[in-house]
């Protein structure tokens, strides 16, 4: 059916971000974090935006999307800009209302801070947007490899993901039945006082936690049935790899980087 | 309670890219006390359909009528609770909506969230345990412990202690062995007739529908494909293959008596026993039509 919308906000496509190993991803958006602080002039913080830009133009998203994953961090961005505004007092007065000023550096410092934030949410959205869940969970399972060494239970962390993200539209589409059919008789989840409706949730909270232990003990079963005893000699059906579009983006964020450095001011 | 659909359509997420229209431009009437099958195949819209009957969905566009409830885009009626006590939906796995912790209770459930009184509701219960074919010693026990047959009719026990005067059922007989099948699909039918019902009965069962139904609606990836009475539907093997549905059983033996006999018996919705009939006739010589 429709999963895709109701498994977090990926956005299903065919672009290069999409088609990208998602370790290159995860590891360049690890890193893309320490760079934003990197840039402190305006070619500098170009250079990130170009960035940003491009990615998001190549992933093909629509930019409704990427808004909407925003929207929540709007706020947070503009009270940040504000908030510089009106504490930064360097530079040259620009306004004065009253007996407020505005200097020029808090605007600039204002602008400077927003927009790291702003770059930094795009970024990570983009990477929810273009990898599914599955994707990222294999990812971290992979990358953490590592860990296994000090006796670090990564296959089993890795499956946990992997089974809760499963399971996750299985159990909006039960929600979306049961309260159907407790509205069917007679309960009202949107009216009445927050008692009566915290009364109403009951008859949805008991029958999806009984179909989630039901649904939980069968999944066990199948697997035991089909030999599943662990991560020990796992082969994977997805193998991931590393094309040569991986060491291609790897290289520009390389050149990027660079370009920070040459271009920032010290 | 008649129920008129005008033009109605559903989609799915509108105004976003993963629209999907379920439902598109459907019209049909179907008058107070009759008995429809709707039929089609799987993600044809029918469960779509019926959640427009009491307000669980509202129409994207068009309107839905049923009895003196009129339902809209963007217009729900004020009475939306008196519309569910009249209208009971039998979902698709009823037993998935139990929860108190007697069977009792969750029968009496739905009666009271209608303000039925607590003396009354009883008296429901005691009616309708022997109709849905439970023993009234399972009434004190959690409906977890049960059967899953069991657990179903406790569920439809739940839905028809509300009285309501239109009964929809989403393919109420799912997963049940075939004689539960029957015994579910005959209580409702003599519940239809005691208690003069509307009957909306979903259905993948062309002879569930041919037995019970005095109206047939066929769906197809959201459209209403054909609709009418039983034989006159179920007579059309060509129009219903190419929906892959098949014909009943006795229409498709009809038509292969015909190609081994060479002798035409005209299907007019006779049953395993008529038909019999019928076909000694005709061995012994005489006319069908005598
Ligand atoms: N909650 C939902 N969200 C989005 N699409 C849905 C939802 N429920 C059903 N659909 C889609 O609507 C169409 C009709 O579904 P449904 O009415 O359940 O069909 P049926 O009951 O005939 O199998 C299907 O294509 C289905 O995928
Ligand atoms: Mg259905």
């Amino acid at each position: 059916m429709n999963n895709t919308l109701i498994i977090g906000q990926y956005v299903p496509g065919n672009s290069l971000v999409h088609k990208l190993d998602p370790r290159t991803k995860i590891t360049l958006i690890f890193f893309f974090v320490f760079i934003v602080f990197l840039a402190n002039n305006v070619v500098s913080y170009s250079i990130l935006a170009l960035f940003a830009l491009a990615s998001m133009v190549t992933s093909r998203v629509p930019i409704r999307f990427i808004m909407k994953g925003l929207t929540p961090v709007w706020f947070l961005i503009v009270f940040t800009f504000i908030l510089h505004i009106i504490v930064t007092k360097e530079g040259t007065v620009w306004l004065e209302i009253y007996s407020f000023q505005i200097y020029s550096g808090g605007v600039f410092q204002g602008i400077a801070i927003s927009l790291r934030f702003f770059l930094l949410i795009l970024i990570t959205s983009l990477l929810t947007l273009t990898t599914t869940p599955i994707e990222i969970t294999d990812a971290i399972e992979d990358m953490l490899h590592p860990l296994k060494k000090v006796k670090f239970p990564v296959h089993e962390l890795a499956l946990m993901m992997s089974i809760s993200l499963r399971f996750i539209p299985t159990l909006m589409q039960e929600t979306e039945k049961i309260s159907k059919a407790q509205a069917s008789r007679g309960v009202d989840f949107r009216t009445g006082s927050i008692k009566d409706r915290a009364k109403a949730v009951v008859p949805l909270l008991i029958p999806l936690f009984v179909s989630a232990f039901k649904r939980a003990e069968e999944l066990a079963m199948a697997m035991e049935a089909r030999g599943y005893k662990g991560g020990e000699g796992r082969t994977k059906l997805r193998e991931l790899k590393i094309n040569a579009r991986d060491i291609a983006v790897y290289l520009l964020f390389i050149a990027v980087i660079a370009g920070l450095l040459l271009t920032r001011g010290y | 309670m008649d129920i008129t659909f005008n033009n109605v359509s559903y989609i799915y997420q509108e105004n976003s890219p993963f629209a999907h229209k379920a439902i598109e431009d459907l019209n049909f009437h179907i008058p107070s006390g009759s008995f429809v099958a709707v039929i089609g195949h799987t993600g044809s819209g029918k469960s779509t359909l019926i959640q427009h009957l009491n307000g669980l969905a509202m129409p994207s566009r068009g309107e839905v009528t049923i009895g003196d409830f009129h339902l809209k885009a963007k217009e729900k009626p004020k009475n939306m609770r008196e519309l569910r006590s009249k209208v009971g939906v039998v979902f698709q796995y009823p037993e998935h909506q139990l929860f108190e912790e007697t069977v009792v209770k969750d029968i009496a459930f739905g009666p009271e969230n209608f303000g039925v009184e607590k003396a009354v509701i009883e008296e429901r219960i005691r009616d309708i345990i022997p109709a849905v074919g439970l023993s009234e010693d399972i009434l004190e026990r959690s409906p977890f412990d049960l059967s899953g047959g069991q657990m179903r009719r406790v569920a439809i026990a739940g839905v028809m202690a509300v009285q309501p005067e239109v009964l929809v059922l989403d393919e109420p007989t799912a997963g049940l062995d075939p004689r539960g099948q029957k015994e579910i699909l005959q209580m409702f039918y003599e519940l239809h007739k005691r208690q003069g019902l509307t009957t909306i009965l979903v259905t993948h069962s062309m002879e569930d529908a041919l037995k019970y139904a005095d109206h047939v609606l066929i769906m197809n990836k959201g459209k209403k494909y054909m609709e009418g009475n039983p034989v006159e539907v179920f007579t059309q093997k060509d129009a219903l293959h190419k929906v892959q549905l098949d014909v009943p059983e006795s229409v498709a033996f009809l038509s292969k008596f015909e190609k081994r006999f060479k002798y035409s018996l005209p299907f007019k919705g006779q049953t395993v026993d008529e038909m019999a009939e019928d076909i000694r006739r005709v061995v012994q010589g005489g006319r069908i039509d005598e």
